[in-house]
């Protein structure tokens, strides 16, 4: 009631005294709750660090330029297995979680009460376990190398993919397959004519998605020794080199600049 | 088509109309996967060794183990939080600014190029590269980690904001300018309670991915839950690590139930 | 075309004996309904919006299962039947759909190939390699309904009239022995409604095909059709010729007040022609 009368006239305010009060409340113990962080977050900075960091700042840019560029001809090869992690990972990751989605989705799954639960479960836990910390297991498992960042991306993409993918299946029209089963048509047919042909453009457009992200997330793979220019990364910044640094940076950036181009195109294609 | 003769035969239209171009699709697609395979050099011999340890990670999961570094892990979970708590909220706030600067149908041109170059530029590394800088310039912990994570988060938020205001229904603007409002104003009435809402989704949602994050940049050394991660890994202690994912998994599981209701009321 | 599998004309082909439907809400969708219909019969289907046509018509083919009831199609009780028997029992019910219900994103002749699907093996349909016999009889029936020209088009591209006759065509590529047809003309202009109305009816009498219309146009109904039944809160109120579905019977099925309290002056406009009055308490029914 945020018209009241007060001394004979009506007098109007945007809320209720009591929501604005709430309002005010709730925003009083967001800063409480950013100052309290903000201490214990600081407890252990060394503010002398912080004030000299313009200098470092400084030093570093001076140390980091000119790039060079002679390093380069040692990233190429680095680079082709930054883009085979990615697009391996990418497509080990669809393979894995396609068939998670048609478990997870509601209208598909074979028994809601055993199978959807786990695949849903399979998604949470991939999702929210980044690609690096899952390299880092796997580099841990099975050795530094290639393998363990294809099987790093390819995890962390099945909660990705796997998400959207059965969201996009419980979008999807009854009343096609409904048509498609008065026919007669077995649950498979029903999948291949009535189900897939919906989720067709979302299954491509997802994964073109999740490529795209995966290649900025496997540049940085080898930092823990997944293999890709990450490694590069990891040897420049252990010798101080930073203008080998920078050069990797910009190829970094580069390769990221193309690929968000490419699947922007790829998306638009489909669509 | 004219009538159909007797017998017609009927094939699915392919995909892609011109041959030429599938079939080079194909051959290409089929180059690159043998190019990619036999360019991977992988060690059989060690990842059959590997297994016995992926036995003992596992195990670490199933029995993690909280108490013996529980030092560590709280002051690696106290420093994420706390790292995910303070760069949102500075991230949120400077977002909004460069938001609104970002926007075509609220800000002059110059503005507009200076704040469309600032989210690039944030949202062109990832956030562990620039942790990697960050912890270059500011020393190790969290609060290099907190300066990451709020650039980061200016590049998403202002993002979205921007695309968000670009949106809005001109009319109503329109109407707040035609009572001779003020550019504070005509934002304060016709563009703010239409972006509300939707800023603070966003926020929420940011929250979640910080958090994620904040696991991962302590890696380089930038403070939090990844750093006691890292470390109990290079000790091969597979139950403290199994215990600190558990927990990852935990939070990242409540805040996104917590968000998306939050979400939910505030929409 | 002559079918041996067709009972003799006269016979019952479909025979629906005291059939009840319970939603799990607790509200009943239909309350014990009985009727037969013989071998070239086209019986309307009419009532009020949830008076139970549409659950009727899914019962019948086991889209919906019925609490209750009995449905046999040649002498087999569908309520019984399981897995692929159910299959079996469907393909011989050629469905059409209101809102057409093509796979929007297939072509023309896929959507009408699968009509096939309950008779062709899995990897046949995979591979869309369907028996020659069955491309020949898809292309004449897209011939027969029209659409020769629209083979490889997607259904998306389609107006809705056209929709609705590959959805007649995909019916009739089951070879069915009875066609359910559900509202085929509600989401049509009435000039497309009366073309599709005639070309599901000439087929019936092509075929000699029995066929069950549930539809919200009563003037369209007494058009066409050979019986009407009326429906009302999911019992039949009304089963008779077309000829006797009078001013009493339509107050029956749909409800007194809904012309004689809203429309008092109806009684005094005897210009009016018997059909527009019809089409007038159709459309004061479909208000409420």
């Amino acid at each position: 009631m945020p018209v009241t009368a007060l001394d004979g006239r009506v007098v109007w305010r945007r809320r209720t005294p009591l929501a604005q009060w709430a309002i005010w409340c709730g925003w009083f113990a967001l800063g409480v709750l950013f100052v309290l962080s903000w201490q214990v977050m600081n407890k252990n900075t060394i503010w002398l660090f912080v004030e000299d960091a313009p200098r470092q700042a400084a030093d570093l840019l001076s140390r980091a330029w000119p790039p060079r560029w002679s390093y380069l001809d040692s990233l190429w090869v680095p680079l082709w297995d930054t883009l085979n992690i990615a697009t391996l990972g990418t497509a080990l990751g669809i393979v894995l979680a396609t068939p998670i989605a048609f478990l997870a989705a509601r209208n598909t799954t074979p028994s809601v009460a055993i199978l959807r639960p786990v695949a849903l479960l399979i998604i949470v836990a991939t999702r929210s376990i980044n690609s690096l910390i899952w390299a880092l297991l796997l580099v841990a498992i099975i050795g530094p190398g290639l393998l363990a960042g294809i099987i790093a991306i390819a995890l962390r993409s099945i909660g990705f993919i796997g998400k959207l993918l059965y969201e996009a299946i419980e979008e999807i029209d009854e009343a096609q397959v409904e048509a498609v089963r008065a026919t007669g048509a077995s649950r498979w047919q029903i999948m291949d004519y009535a189900v897939w042909p919906q989720i067709a453009p979302a299954f491509a457009g997802i994964s073109v998605f999740r490529w795209d992200i995966n290649i900025r997330e496997s540049t940085i793979l080898g930092l823990v020794g997944a293999g890709g220019i990450g490694l590069q990364l990891q040897s420049s910044l252990a010798r101080l080199a930073w203008a080998e640094v920078t050069v990797i940076f910009i190829v970094i950036l580069a390769t990221v600049v193309i690929s968000e181009w490419v699947s922007a195109k790829v998306r638009a294609a489909i669509i | 088509m004219s009538t159909p003769a007797a017998s017609t035969r009927w094939t699915r239209p392919p995909l892609i109309g011109n041959p030429w171009l599938r079939w080079g699709l194909y051959l290409g697609v089929a180059l690159y996967l043998i190019a990619a395979v036999s360019t991977l050099d992988v060690n059989w011999l060690r990842v059959l060794d590997g297994l016995s340890n992926g036995w003992r990670v596992l195990e670490g999961f199933f029995a993690p183990d909280f108490t013996t570094r529980s030092r560590d892990i709280w002051q690696g979970m106290e420093e994420s939080l706390t790292m995910t708590v303070t760069s949102t909220v500075v991230g949120c706030l400077i977002s909004i600014p460069i938001g609104l600067g970002a926007a075509r149908n609220v800000a002059p041109l110059p503005v507009y190029a200076v704040c469309r170059s600032i989210i690039a530029v944030s949202r062109a590394f990832q956030e562990i590269i620039i942790a990697i800088l960050f912890v270059a310039m500011f020393g190790f912990g969290p609060f290099a980690g907190f300066l990451t994570l709020s650039f980061a988060t200016i590049g998403f938020m202002a993002k979205l904001l921007a695309e968000d205001i670009e949106d809005i229904q001109e009319a109503q603007a329109e109407a707040i300018r035609a009572t001779g409002a003020s550019w504070w104003q005509v934002v304060n009435y016709g563009i703010q309670p239409q972006v509300m809402p939707r800023l603070i989704g966003l926020s929420l949602y940011r929250l979640d991915i910080n958090f994620r994050e904040s696991a991962v940049i302590g890696i380089v050394g930038a403070g939090g839950i990844g750093a006691t991660l890292n470390t109990a890994m290079s000790r091969y202690d597979y139950d403290t690590a199994g215990a600190i994912l558990i927990m990852i998994i935990a939070v990242v599981l409540v805040a996104e139930y917590a968000s998306s209701h939050l979400r939910k009321w505030v929409q | 075309m002559a079918r041996s599998r067709l009972a003799s004309p006269g016979q019952d082909m479909l025979r629906v004996s005291s059939l009840s439907k319970r939603y799990k809400g607790g509200e009943d969708a239909l309350r014990g309904v009985t009727f037969d219909v013989p071998a070239g019969q086209v019986v309307a289907l009419i009532g009020p919006s949830g008076s139970g046509k549409s659950t009727l018509i899914r019962c019948i083919n086991r889209l919906v299962t019925p609490t209750k009831g009995r449905v046999e199609l040649d002498d087999t009780d569908i309520t019984r039947l399981g897995g692929r028997g159910l299959r079996r029992a469907r393909r011989l019910m050629g469905m059409i759909f209101q809102e057409y219900a093509l796979v929007e994103r297939l072509t023309v002749m896929e959507n009408v190939l699968s009509g096939r699907l309950g008779y062709v093996p899995f990897w046949r349909s995979f591979f869309r390699r369907f028996p020659q016999s069955d491309v020949d009889k898809a292309f004449a029936l897209l011939e027969r309904v029209g659409l020769s020209e629209h083979v490889g088009k997607r259904a998306s591209d389609l107006s809705g009239g056209q929709r609705q006759r590959v959805g007649i065509a995909r019916a009739l590529e089951q070879d069915p022995a009875l066609l359910l047809v559900d509202e085929p003309t509600a989401s049509l202009d009435p000039k497309t409604a009366r073309q599709i109305m005639r070309l599901v009816c000439e087929v019936c009498r092509e075929r000699d095909l029995p066929a069950i219309i549930s539809m919200h146009d009563v003037p369209l109904a007494k058009m066409f059709a050979d019986r009407i039944i009326g429906l009302r809160a999911g019992e039949i109120v009304f089963d008779g010729p077309p000829a006797e579905l009078d001013k009493a019977v339509l107050t029956e099925i749909y409800g007194e007040e809904d012309w004689t309290q809203i429309h008092p002056e109806h009684e005094v406009r005897p210009e009016e022609s018997a059909e527009d009055r019809h089409a007038h308490e159709e459309r004061m029914a479909g208000l409420r």
